[in-house]
């Protein structure tokens, strides 16, 4: 009952109901402990943390590096872009050259779906997915799950709209399976061609207008439109994205009631979501940042024992 | 093969142990402007209850600070022994300069007490701190440590457990041995 049930976190699907209520109530204690005078705990003193980044990354990069220290972890950082993975080295290769200087932990983000699954069964230590690919993104769908809760105080029966580019999206699949287990109901929303097709397969509802998503909802995240993965033009023109799919302060008073506004960042200001709905009362972007560091520090507090 | 436990303190003797250790608090604390009590999770918090409320009632000082303090980050047994779960930490005033009661059920081998000393540390720097255990375990110390206030002291060896039952939570004040 006080452990969790997998030795890694690849992703929420892997994980049960029992150990997302775990991870949540180690979080907040965590997050009591981010808010003192000196907010580190000596738990993992004597363990030490590589951050290998195949991806770029400032959030969750940050926040792990911040997790780690907080619990006063040794903490190596690795990008990849300046390694010699650039060399033709192997990911086998590269992770196991830095288990030999004795790591015990390996927080990853890799470009390649399903890359942390295969680094678990190859090398000797444990593996925490920082996002692979379009497939998961576990910490930023517990965390987004632990702000809600947060917020309303419980997840079952709130029903969550996730709007946006759902196509590309891990952070979507990951809110998906977390929100689900934790007995929510979760509709996504966006452009034809940006939701994906088996998507029917996870027990979602479908809706491609936006505002009847809103007046569903009580808890909307927007999801950022992923510029850098638009390998064929999805919609004719990012003008008309934001006409439909562009959360403006607008459509949000005239829903008539408060729903609240959450986003995985990095914002595009004026696309998805505008400055004044971003930076209104109903958002929860910021708190989402903070629990972030409070969720990691009990995924990982929790995968070390 | 286990025996019936033993009846260390009676829900009397419970209550005049408490009573005693209140009236040794403020001898030496006079109007607790300067102090705080602190219990330790998960079962000094109700001792630290009890002791802070009926302080209040003979003090007449209502706004003595008293909070709960969670230890599990700071054992040093983590990756050692069973895994332990934090609970909530609630400390809402300043300990930087007060004199620090530290409350626990049960001393044992001390190593609760020096965690929860650092953990402490975390929120200021106390003028002095104290500690305060209803039972004291004699000659079984890990760690230097050495209580201020006193309920009882028991000799056990280490195979027993003694175990502090609460009206609020177990139905009544008593104090039991276990033996293994």
């Amino acid at each position: 009952m006080s452990q969790l049930s997998v030795q890694h976190l690849l992703g929420i699907k892997y994980i049960t109901k029992k150990d997302i209520e775990l991870i949540f109530s180690q979080a907040d204690q965590f997050k009591e402990v981010i808010n003192r005078p000196i907010k580190k705990v000596p738990s993992l003193r004597d363990i030490t943390i590589a951050n290998i980044f195949f991806e770029n990354s400032t959030r969750t990069r940050l926040s792990f590096e911040l997790a780690e220290k907080r619990l006063s972890a040794d903490v190596v950082n690795f990008a990849a872009s300046s390694s010699s993975v650039s060399k033709g080295e192997t990911l086998i290769d590269t992770v196991n050259n830095i288990l030999a200087m004795k790591v015990d932990i390996v927080v990853m983000r890799h470009p390649k779906p399903g890359a942390p699954l295969f680094l678990s069964k190859h090398v000797k230590a444990q593996i925490v997915n920082a996002g692979d690919g379009a497939h998961e993104h576990p910490t930023q769908g517990l965390l987004d799950a632990f702000s809600i809760r947060e917020k309303l105080g419980d997840l079952k029966g709130v029903k969550v709209a996730i709007v946006g580019d759902i196509l590309h999206s891990r952070v979507a699949i990951s809110n998906i399976y977390c929100l689900q287990k934790m007995g929510a109901e979760v509709m996504v929303c966006g452009p034809t061609t940006l939701i994906p097709k088996y998507i029917s397969a996870l027990n979602v509802k479908v809706e491609h207008d936006m505002k009847k998503a809103l007046q569903w909802c009580d808890v909307a995240n927007m999801l950022r439109i992923q510029l850098e993965r638009q390998d064929i033009q999805y919609f004719p023109s990012l003008r008309e994205y934001v006409m439909m799919y562009g959360l403006n302060k607008q459509i949000l008073d005239s829903l008539k009631k408060e729903i609240i506004i959450m986003h995985p960042g990095p914002i595009n200001r004026g696309v998805e979501i505008t400055s004044d709905v971003a930076d209104s009362k109903h958002s929860v972007i910021l708190q989402q940042v903070e629990n972030g560091v409070a969720i990691r520090m009990a995924v990982l507090y929790l995968l070390a024992s | 093969m286990s025996t019936q436990p033993r009846l260390i303190l009676d829900s009397k003797s419970f209550g005049l142990t408490i009573n005693r250790l209140c009236c040794q608090l403020i001898e030496n604390h006079n109007d607790f402007k300067q102090s705080a009590i602190i219990g330790l999770q998960p079962r000094g918090i109700f001792l630290a209850q009890r002791i802070h409320k009926l302080i209040a009632e003979k003090t007449g000082n209502k706004n003595i600070p008293c909070g709960n303090l969670d230890i599990t980050f700071y054992r040093d047994d983590f990756r050692r022994g069973e895994q332990h779960l934090a609970k909530p930490t609630e400390i809402d005033f300043v300990i930087e300069d007060k004199k620090v009661i530290l409350v626990d059920d049960v001393l044992f081998t001390g190593r609760t007490i020096r965690a929860g000393l650092d953990a402490m540390m975390a929120f200021g720097r106390p003028q002095l701190v104290e500690l305060l255990v209803l039972i004291d375990r004699r000659y079984s110390r890990h760690l230097p440590i050495m209580p201020n206030y006193v309920g009882k002291t028991v000799d056990t060896i280490s195979t027993e457990k003694v175990s502090v039952e609460w009206k609020e939570t177990d139905g009544e004040d008593k104090v039991l041995l276990f033996q293994k």
